[in-house]
């Protein structure tokens, strides 16, 4: 890709006290991207952050912002804003002079920061809070006051650690709009944390998925969606049967007792697989039309459709499906050749 | 309610050790004991606002300023980099400052007069490096000195408490929004501890007015402060009625220096609000 790299993370790792958190990471954000970091807790997202905001120093390998090494630039000089995972917000301040603190540092005159404060609570949705003390909002109301108060800079790069967790679905939906939306007119490149994998799948430009100090994979959403590159990827975003297999050939795989065909290849003869099937590639059908038959255990009826889970081959698996079976029903389950995703197998921990 | 129920030892302790001995000073310092009996007067009070006692008043309230006031400038550092320290070390450093205060208050304080005396410790260290004594014991110094060196750890400790008790994370916002060590210092450390501030200077304000005991032994037999003062009506001169009118004033000084203490943490907070 030709972008322009605006922050580069080269053979970066992290060690804590001899525990490693990072692991030899490589990853580049480009100018005016969205990129997110998704992975679950511990995997060492926030570290990440603070590797480039500049409150942790790389064990080794070093960081480049703009083709020039930061590694001894302390945080106060960096071109960077943070909205911290828990706020740390000026409890000695109210809500408009916790928003200006930025500003006032960089000496603007009053009219201006009136001016930029105003705009930034409306965005976030604020207007009217002014005066209150930050320690007297609520948990949702004190993360866009933090949001705020890092936006408000205009920073060439914003790093925000799950900016939006503490907050109710609705408004949650509404910010992540908002953010998104500032973030393409602004022009301000996102890095992004999450635990959430639809909001990274609808906000992000550029997924990175990290597991134990490093990363699985980077990709737009729809590769990381659909090409999952192993079993963990597959099973962090959205759901998925993960179950082993072995290769015969190329677009030959059998699981579960049975030999299907499919569209991977590039294994050796008889090597073990990671078979992925999406819940909702699972088609249901009579018993008699498919290779799989099972027992319908139990249905669940979430909103859009049925969560169910049929048993066959003793193997338990997760079906999406508008139409409804009672529990006990024989059924036949079709996947189709090209919703067989093969991974290599890759040992954990 | 049975809320009160326990309340019930408390009060009756209260009433006991500080009402009833309340009420005495206010009895002893309006009455006076004539021939027939006792009579209401404001003769004590009129006594404590004579030239000379007006003078005792004003060097006890300069010396506890000058005391307090070099309590927080020693004290404020101190107390920074003890809670700037890490772990293992904040503890020793902590112990450094406790550990006296096990000590009798009246021992540490005539180790330093015989530290002081003319041929004392002190004196013997200077000759020794060829420096002019230093004959600072029985003058305002000497009790100042004293006075530091006992109130110290009382400002130390409640700015260190709240000093250790600011969140790291604060520090680390204030940095990524581009303050430097001394904006965040002043913009942020500072402010947040001020409460520390204000409780120790009211614990080292309110001991500095009404000691005795340090003024006697560092300030000589003809040195009086107020807590002298008071010592000596009951003590010596057995005159209660003015002893009473002594304290009552000095108590009246307390309570304005509290209110103006307290006045200062609400600006705080009102300022917050604002
Ligand atoms: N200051 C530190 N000292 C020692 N270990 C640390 C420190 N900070 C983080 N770690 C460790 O590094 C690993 C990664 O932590 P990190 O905070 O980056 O995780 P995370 O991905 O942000 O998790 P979460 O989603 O729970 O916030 C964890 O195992 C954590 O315990
Ligand atoms: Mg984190």
């Amino acid at each position: 890709m030709t972008d322009q790299q605006l922050v580069h993370l080269v053979g970066v790792s992290k060690i804590y006290d001899g525990t490693p958190a990072l692991k030899e990471i490589d990853l580049y954000i480009r100018r005016n991207e969205f990129l997110t970091l998704l992975g679950p807790s511990g995997c060492g997202k926030t570290t990440t952050l603070r590797l480039i905001g500049g409150f942790e120093q790389p064990t080794t390998g070093k960081i480049l912002f703009d083709g020039r090494d930061i590694s001894s630039i302390p945080p106060y000089k960096r071109r960077v804003n943070t909205v911290f995972q828990r706020y740390a917000l000026f409890s000695h301040m109210n809500v408009f002079e916790n928003i200006a603190f930025g500003l006032r540092i960089k000496k603007m005159d009053e009219k201006t920061i009136r001016a930029k404060v105003g705009k930034m609570l409306d965005l976030v949705n604020l207007t009217g809070f002014e005066t209150r003390s930050v320690d007297s909002l609520s948990g949702g109301q004190q993360q866009r006051v933090a949001i705020a108060r890092a936006l408000v800079n205009e920073p060439e790069v914003l790093l925000l650690d799950e900016p939006l967790a503490a907050l109710d679905l609705k408004l949650r939906r509404e910010m992540q709009h908002e953010l998104k939306n500032m973030q393409k007119q602004l022009g301000i490149t996102f890095v992004f944390v999450t635990h959430d994998q639809e909001e990274a799948l609808s906000m992000s430009d550029t997924i990175a998925v990290m597991k134990d100090g490093e990363i699985q994979q980077i990709g737009t959403p729809e590769d990381i969606y659909n090409e999952p590159r192993n079993a963990f990827v597959a099973g962090f975003i959205g759901e998925s049967n993960i179950v082993d297999g072995v290769m015969h050939e190329d677009k030959v795989v059998e699981f579960a007792g049975q030999v299907f065909d499919c569209v991977d290849g590039g294994f050796g003869k008889m090597e073990p697989v990671d078979v992925v099937i999406r819940p909702e590639d699972v088609k249901l059908v009579q018993p008699e039309e498919a290779k799989l038959q099972g027992v319908v255990k139990s249905v669940t009826f979430i909103g859009v459709h049925y969560e169910m889970i049929v048993q066959a081959a003793g193997i338990d698996w997760l079906v999406h499906s508008t139409l409804m079976e009672p529990v006990g029903a024989k059924v036949g389950m079709l996947v189709a050749p090209m919703d067989i995703h093969i991974m290599k197998k890759v040992s954990f921990g | 309610m049975n809320r009160t129920r326990p309340m019930l030892p408390y009060m009756v302790w209260m009433t006991i050790f500080i009402v009833v001995p309340l009420f005495l000073i206010v009895y002893y310092a309006f009455t006076s004991t004539e021939f027939n009996g006792v009579a209401l007067t404001l003769d004590n009070f009129r006594r404590v606002f004579q030239p000379v006692y007006m003078k005792v008043l004003w060097r006890s309230v300069k010396l506890a300023v000058v005391s307090t006031a070099v309590c927080l400038f020693v004290g404020y550092p101190a107390a920074l980099i003890m809670a700037g320290n890490a772990f293992s070390r904040k503890n020793t450093v902590i112990m450094l400052f406790v550990i006296p205060m096990w000590m009798n208050f009246l021992l540490r304080t005539y180790a330093w007069l015989t530290l002081l005396e003319r041929s004392g410790f002190v004196n013997q260290f200077l000759a020794r490096i060829g420096l002019p004594s230093l004959n600072i014991l029985y003058t305002d110094s000497a009790v100042v000195l004293g006075m530091v060196y006992n109130f110290l750890p009382f400002m130390i400790l409640p700015i260190y408490s709240v000093l250790s008790k600011i969140d790291r994370g604060v520090l680390e916002a204030a940095a990524d929004l581009g303050a430097n060590k001394v904006v965040t210092f002043l913009r942020v450390i500072l402010p947040l501890s001020l409460p520390g501030v204000i409780s120790g200077i009211t614990m080292v304000f309110m001991p500095a007015l009404t000691t005795f005991v340090i003024s006697r032994l560092l300030g000589g037999g003809q040195y009086t402060l107020i807590g002298n003062l008071i010592e000596q009506q009951f003590l010596v001169v057995g005159d209660w009625g003015f002893g009473s009118a002594i304290s009552m004033v000095m108590i009246i000084l307390i309570l304005i220096s509290m209110a103006v203490m307290s006045f200062f943490e609400d600006g705080e907070e009102g300022r917050a609000l604002w």
